[in-house]
């Protein structure tokens, strides 16, 4: 056991015991720990296996960049996480975590044995080998790659949480709480401006968590931290954000945050949401992401035991734990000091400080030798050992290309320390342009591409006074620019604290041929070898490099390792870093879960469900329900112990032979308006609008501009300048975009106005021979007789008291009109109409039938007919077209010479041979039968169904210089043999058209 | 070229590594090449490599202004299918998926094509007719793909939701068993590899700024960041940016430049064992060899040279792939990304001459491109070489714009009624 609680210390509540397991066995840690902390105090020093060579590993790091510890936790069967870490798993009483990708325990892994054949499997081995035989890839060795590779194993069950999404407007989104972001948002909300202050951990301070001993102004930092943290919570334009990562910076300051919410309560109300998507639009962001420190790359840098020396002393000053008994520190940076110090101070045995800089001197030193702490300069680490947990390093002295006084040093803790790395992630995504700092070694924010400011140790300041003040004076300029005014106040820090930047890369080595493994990529395994193999294999570009080796790809994406591989490159190529150059900064910047991008869009509101007004009758009389867009439309209406193919016979018969309803309400309605409206119509529609006398309709034709079918529907003329028209169900929104993009850029001249009406109409048709004796009674103010309403006449009247307009209209063939009454009377005047329509026999029915109905008449439907391939003439529409017209959509792609080619495919209809067949609609037309693939393919069915009252199939067809082909005998092949049919025109049912006009 | 086996990798094993060499030759361009292909991504240096295995035209160069494979062919989410519903696109791709069936094989490079199947969902009444008429013209152009009932899709993908009572139930699927996946950024690295071992040029950071044609108006050198280079047949092959690069040469292209974007998740176990694939409701998924779930959004409705897209477009996918995999919205998205694709009008590529002697295109695959890779630059090599179409790709051309013979993929799934 090498980690301890140290007695006394850290913010933990040492009152709250909680109880929790991991890999089953059971531990006890305190309010305030996390997975991480408290497994350090238990003595756990083996986390996690890595990825590729299933080396045990344990926590290097104790915030969001560990790259080690990864666990699942298990709140129930269905609530199951993979991937977390360890670090940022607050623990709660009876959590449940496991170890991941091991087999059968994780001190003992069967697939450690890659770690023994790892000669065998440098980076991209796997583009070199099992090429033969040919099908062996895919059966024989990805599956054994795909078992060994990913981490943790996917939740099985749905997930039963809940995710919340919010909107939100700042003047001032401060990103992070750490010095710099406290004084920011202390001074910016002072000003009066909107403050947003968004933190990741569960506490606000970053790195002052870490610094008890420090005083600000005089006060100790945990009573600034709560000072600043009322001031902020008792100003009402401030909102505070902990659990919260903002990771994601999209175009024109929009910031995602993800904000978790009850991922750290034992027993969350059911009521609470899991986690929130916020997305902030900010005037100004200010971000304050402070830095990370890197590890120190040398052979065996990454044993169990091996960590940040930062993350020590986080877990002394925060948790109360000490990461070792026995520690030795290699540091290429003075900041490591601190926490050899602090450990010293809290009685751990520092071993040995080897420090890598041959120059290293200074207070520091000074201190650390004081403290009877032995410090070695110039130095390297030659090897670790110790199989499940560091026991012992190697340490030389290099000078001159030669190791000297080496020497063996027990430990049971190696803390590292390379210097530290901006975190400019979000600055980076936002694209603003890095620059490299030579005396920091570090990118830093150069030019902004978005109204945003960098603040404190994320723009490479330094020391805690200046990132106080820093924070502060950013903060204030932010406001400013938002449009508030207030003074920067001037913080004065007391604290133990030496310089941060260290320098990044290898560990120079004696001989550049070391045999073990110098790991740069925790979590992926990869090694300087690895990155010095890629380059001897071509790949300099550092993109290249990073996908040939997965350097930086891992669910960290980088961030303790990116800098050192780069710098390790840089070294390698002979070449500066920024000549280098740093990969893709990518949102986001820590995983973020699928459930808050989808926040409320899930079942029924994943799409909105669009229902008419005689929806829920419908649904009582037990209408089966198809998704048209996003409608549901009754299909057909089956009555006990039918099928569809029986309720479709009998609707269409009664339509056929009676009268039938129909809820038309889907199809879109737009109303055009204006002393233009004709014209305007004119111009869009193939036909003629100029002449349309009010009280008449015309079916109209919409073309895209390159010929080809758009949208149908009926185009009525209330007034002079009133039309209303209507569209396909589908088309309804795309077809009134068109006409708003045509208006507004191609002819803003037209005095014309659009509204959609589609939610405003309940729209029942009343189809059948007896569709006149129904409404009869039922409307006033209106003449429904054929001389005063014909076929396409249109007049405004009433219905049982409610207006109404009223269409003489036929999708059926039969004697027909469309009332449209407004949405709110739609199911009165439905069910009125259904009651006066029971001594005719009048039958509700549904698309199913509508569609056998309009096919016996061969009218199309825009989608089955037509696929965006299809002209007025292909469809047997030639005769719509105005040929008078100078011009409408369209009109100039129609002129095209393939565009009468006689081989088009046009619209025919197809009886089978076989009455009783009915052919699948998609099926393919061959002329000559027997053929193999590939066949010469000459058509397709488009519609096909049974119908009732011709007592046999009958289907319609898109078919090669098919008018041409009429009486002629093709042939449908199918997997079960050919069917043959007989090409005919597509009119089935009353040729001549006698029943539309009774 | 080195070749790549078990017993080379046994080898260096005990070699340190110390025996590998550079993949491709880090060259200055010459004065003067017998072709150039503009665009070092999969498709150029495919076109690269059969213009001098297949036409014996070696002295050929890719030029490239970044790093090979930086663009779509290392940002897409790398379905490979060849299951369209016209007859032209049909042969297209088919010749592509044919090609890939061999191409590690054929590269000395693993490509890692596995073909897991690529299953197409249906969700409406129009879907299945749209699904099945897909299915009908295929099974006439010889290429495989049949139909599954929901229950059979969920025994091909476990995780799928059928349930019925969801907002968009899985009413059955279309599945191409012969489609699948492939390693990107291998396409790209194998090629340049087998293209470099027999002679081509490949030129990186190497951006083209001007295209010279001489008094005739054909081709006649390429001006570039690292000077002026001599060559009389050009190919053009840039994705995203074939428009800029073309307006140089004053040819103008209905081609439309939109990001389209994609992410993976954190890796997991296996999980997902085929592409899944929902084209009214925006989802596409599949699992990568790390574990990965690479998932594909939408294009946003706005044009853009910018590698970034909305996050709305992103949250649309998201929640579409948990509806049908309600089990993933646990799931978290390790990195996500951005590339420009160039849109035709009728969603078809273009492979063909240009108003230009000398100078000829292929672009135009809009969100598609990666499934062709080996096959567009087969056609476009083919093209270059004689001057003239492969049958194959000869319906491809800039004229049927001007002509209306389109080729319109899109517009025959598109829904309505």
């Amino acid at each position: 056991m090498s980690g301890r609680r140290i007695q006394q210390g850290g913010r933990v509540d040492r009152s709250r015991a909680i109880r929790f397991t991991f890999d089953g066995k059971g531990y006890s840690g305190f309010a305030g720990d996390t997975l991480a902390s408290a497994l350090l105090a238990n003595g756990v020093q083996v986390f996690g296996r890595s990825f590729k060579y299933h080396r045990p590993r344990g926590v290097i790091a104790a915030g969001s960049e560990e790259p080690n510890a990864l666990v699942t936790v298990m709140r129930d069967e269905a609530r199951c996480t993979p991937n977390l870490r360890a670090t940022q798993v607050e623990l709660y009483d009876g959590l449940v975590a496991r170890s991941q990708n091991r087999w059968p325990s994780l001190d003992f892994d069967v697939q450690a044995v890659n770690d023994l054949l790892s000669p065998l499997l440098p980076s991209a081995f796997y583009y070199k080998t099992f090429m033969w035989p040919r099908a062996a890839w895919h059966k024989l060795y990805e599956p054994v790659i795909r078992r060994a590779a990913g981490l943790g194993e996917s939740p099985t069950l749905p997930d039963p949480d809940r995710y919340s999404q919010r909107f939100a407007h700042c003047d001032v989104l401060v990103v992070g709480a750490g010095p710099a972001g406290l004084a920011a948002a202390l001074t910016a909300s002072a000003s009066g401006a909107r403050v947003m202050l968004c933190d990741e951990q569960p506490e606000f301070g970053g790195s002052l968590l870490d610094e008890p001993a420090a005083t600000i102004d005089g006060a100790t930092t945990a009573d600034w931290i709560r000072d600043s943290m009322a001031t902020l919570r008792s100003r009402a334009n401030v909102t505070l954000l902990t659990r919260t990562t903002a990771f994601g910076y999209f175009p024109h300051n929009l910031i995602g945050l993800n904000e978790r919410i009850t991922e750290h309560l034992p027993a969350p109300a059911a009521d609470m949401p899991r986690e929130r998507l916020w997305q902030v639009r900010a005037a100004r962001v200010l971000i304050a992401a402070g830095s990370i420190e890197r590890p120190l790359v040398f052979p065996g840098n990454d044993r169990p035991g091996v960590m940040l020396a930062s993350a020590a002393r986080t877990y002394l000053h925060r948790y109360g734990v000490a990461v070792g008994q026995n520690v030795v520190l290699v540091t290429g940076s003075d900041a490591a000091y601190a926490a050899a110090l602090d450990l010293h101070a809290a009685g751990v045995r520092v071993a040995l400080i080897a420090d890598v800089r041959a120059d290293a001197t200074g207070a520091p030193l000074d201190l650390a030798r004081q403290a009877g702490i032995e410090v070695v300069t110039g130095a390297t680490v030659l090897g670790t050992r110790g199989r499940l947990g560091v026991r012992e390093v190697t340490i030389g002295v290099l000078a001159r290309g030669t190791v000297n006084d080496t020497r063996r040093v027990k430990c049971d803790a190696l803390l590292l320390s390379g210097g530290y790395t901006p975190s400019v992630h979000l600055f980076s995504q936002s694209r603003g342009k890095l620059e490299f700092n030579e005396a920091r070694q570090a990118f830093l924010p150069s030019v902004s591409a978005e109204p945003e400011s960098s603040a404190g140790s994320c723009r490479g300041i330094d020391g805690y006074t200046q990132v106080l003040n820093d924070g502060a004076r950013v903060g204030a300029a932010s406001a400013l620019a938002a449009g508030y005014s207030v003074a920067a106040p001037e913080y004065r820090v007391q604290a133990l604290e030496f310089g941060m930047h260290g320098l990044p890369g290898v560990l120079p080595q004696a001989s550049p041929l070391q045999p073990a493994r110098a790991f740069v990529d925790f979590q992926n395994d990869v090694t300087s070898k690895d990155l010095a193999l890629a380059m001897r294999e071509g790949f300099e570009s550092v993109e290249h490099i990073k996908r040939y080796t997965t350097t930086g790809m891992a669910t960290d994406q980088g961030k303790t390792s990116n800098m050192n591989a780069l710098a390790f490159v840089a070294g390698e190529l002979g070449r500066t870093i920024p000549k280098v150059g740093l990969t893709t900064f990518r949102m986001p910047y820590t995983p973020v879960t699928f459930g808050i991008f989808a926040g409320y869009d899930r079942g029924d509101l994943f799409d909105p469900v669009r229902t008419t007004s005689m929806h829920d009758w419908a649904v009582q009389q037990g209408a089966v329900f198809e998704d048209v867009g996003q409608w549901k439309r009754a299909r057909y209406f089956p009555r006990s112990g039918e099928d569809m193919h029986a309720a479709v016979d009998r609707e269409c018969k009664a339509v056929r032979t009676g009268v039938g309803m129909f809820d038309a309400s889907t199809l879109g309605t737009i109303e055009v308006v204006g002393p233009d409206a004709a014209t305007f119509l004119s111009r869009l529609y193939v036909n003629g609008f100029s002449t349309l006398a009010v009280g008449r309709s015309r079916y109209g034709i919409l073309l895209r501009d390159d010929g080809f079918i758009y949208d149908d529907g009926v185009i009525a003329r209330i007034a002079g300048e009133r039309f209303h028209v209507t569209t396909t169900t589908g088309g309804a929104a795309r077809v009134f975009g068109m006409m708003e993009d045509y208006l507004q850029t191609e002819w803003p001249d037209l005095r014309c106005w659009l509204t959609s009406t589609t939610e405003q109409w309940a729209v029942i048709a009343v189809q059948g021979p007896r569709a006149r004796d129904v409404l009869a009674p039922l409307v006033s103010d209106v003449d429904l007789s054929a001389a005063a309403l014909p076929h396409l006449g249109v007049t405004q009247g009433r219905i049982c008291g409610v207006p109404m307009r009223l269409f003489r209209m036929s999708f059926t063939g039969e004697l027909g009109y469309e009332v449209n009454v407004p949405a709110d009377y739609g199911l009165a005047v439905w069910e009125a109409i259904h009651a006066a329509g029971q001594p005719h026999g009048i039958t509700p029915y549904g698309t199913e039938t509508m569609h056998v109905l309009r096919a016996e008449k061969g009218y199309i439907i825009v989608g089955q007919e037509t696929d965006g391939t299809v002209t007025p003439d292909d469809a047997g529409l030639g005769w719509a077209i105005a040929k008078s017209k100078p011009d409408f959509v369209g009109k100039r792609s129609l002129a095209r010479e393939t565009m009468h080619a006689p081989d088009r495919k046009q619209l025919v209809g197809l009886l089978t041979v076989d009455p009783k067949v009915v052919l699948e609609e998609g099926a393919q037309i061959v002329a000559t039968p027997g053929q193999h693939a590939p066949m010469k393919m000459i058509g397709h069915v488009t519609s096909s169904y049974h119908s009732a009252v011709l007592g046999r199939s009958i289907a319609l067809a898109l078919l090669r210089g098919g008018r041409a082909r009429i009486g002629e005998t093709l042939y449908v092949p199918m997997p079960g043999g050919e069917i043959a049919v007989q090409v005919t025109a597509t009119v089935f049912y009353d040729v001549e058209g006698a029943r539309l006009h009774g | 070229m080195r070749k790549f086996s078990g017993w080379t990798l046994l080898k260096e094993a005990f070699g340190g590594q110390q025996g590998w060499t550079p993949q491709w030759r880090r060259v200055a361009p010459q004065a003067e090449y017998d072709a150039i292909i503009i665009g070092g991504g999969g498709h150029g240096l495919a076109a690269a490599y059969y213009l001098a295995s297949e036409h014996g035209i070696t002295r050929t160069a890719v030029l490239e202004k970044g790093w090979i494979g930086g663009g779509n062919t290392g940002r897409n989410t790398t379905i490979i299918r060849s299951n369209y519903l016209f007859d032209e696109s049909a042969a297209l791709y088919d010749h592509a998926l044919k090609l890939w069936e061999d191409l590690s094989q054929v590269l000395n490079y693993n490509v890692m094509f596995s073909p897991r199947g690529v299953m197409m969902l249906a969700h409406t009444v129009h879907d299945v007719q749209v699904a099945k008429r897909h299915i009908h013209a295929n099974r006439g152009n010889g290429v495989d793909n049949e139909w599954l009932s929901p229950e059979e899709a969920k025994a091909y993908c476990p995780p799928l939701n059928i349930e019925r009572n969801i907002r968009y139930p899985v009413l059955g699927a279309a599945l191409q068993r012969r489609g699948g996946t492939a390693r990107h950024d291998a396409v790209a690295w194998g090629y340049a590899r087998a293209a470099d071992a027999i002679g081509v040029d490949i030129i990186e950071n190497c951006e083209v700024t001007g295209l010279v044609r001489d008094a005739s108006g054909a081709m006649e050198a390429v001006q570039t960041s690292r000077g002026l280079i001599r060559c009389r047949r050009v190919g053009v092959s840039a994705a995203g940016n074939t428009s800029v690069v073309l307006g140089l040469a004053g040819v103008r292209l209905p081609l439309e430049s939109f990001p389209l974007q994609a992410l993976v998740s954190e890796p997991v176990k296996p999980v997902v064992p085929c592409v899944v694939m929902s084209g009214s409701i925006h989802a596409y998924i599949s699992q990568s060899d790390k574990g990965e779930l690479v998932i594909g959004a939408g294009t946003d409705a706005y044009t853009s040279y910018t590698q970034r897209g909305a996050l709305h477009v992103n949250s649309h996918t998201l929640s579409a792939v948990c509806e049908l995999f309600p089990a993933f919205r646990r799931m978290r998205m390790l990195r996500n990304w951005g590339g420009i694709v160039d849109v035709t009008p009728d969603r078809s590529p273009i492979i063909a001459r240009t108003p230009v002697p000398g100078l000829y295109v292929n672009c135009g695959w809009g969100t598609g491109g990666f499934k062709a890779t080996p096959g567009a630059g087969h056609l476009l090599a083919w093209t270059m070489a004689r001057d003239e179409p492969h049958p194959i790709n000869a319906p491809f051309t800039i004229e049927r714009f001007r002509d209306g013979h389109l080729i319109d993929e899109a517009a025959a799934a598109a829904v309505a009624h």
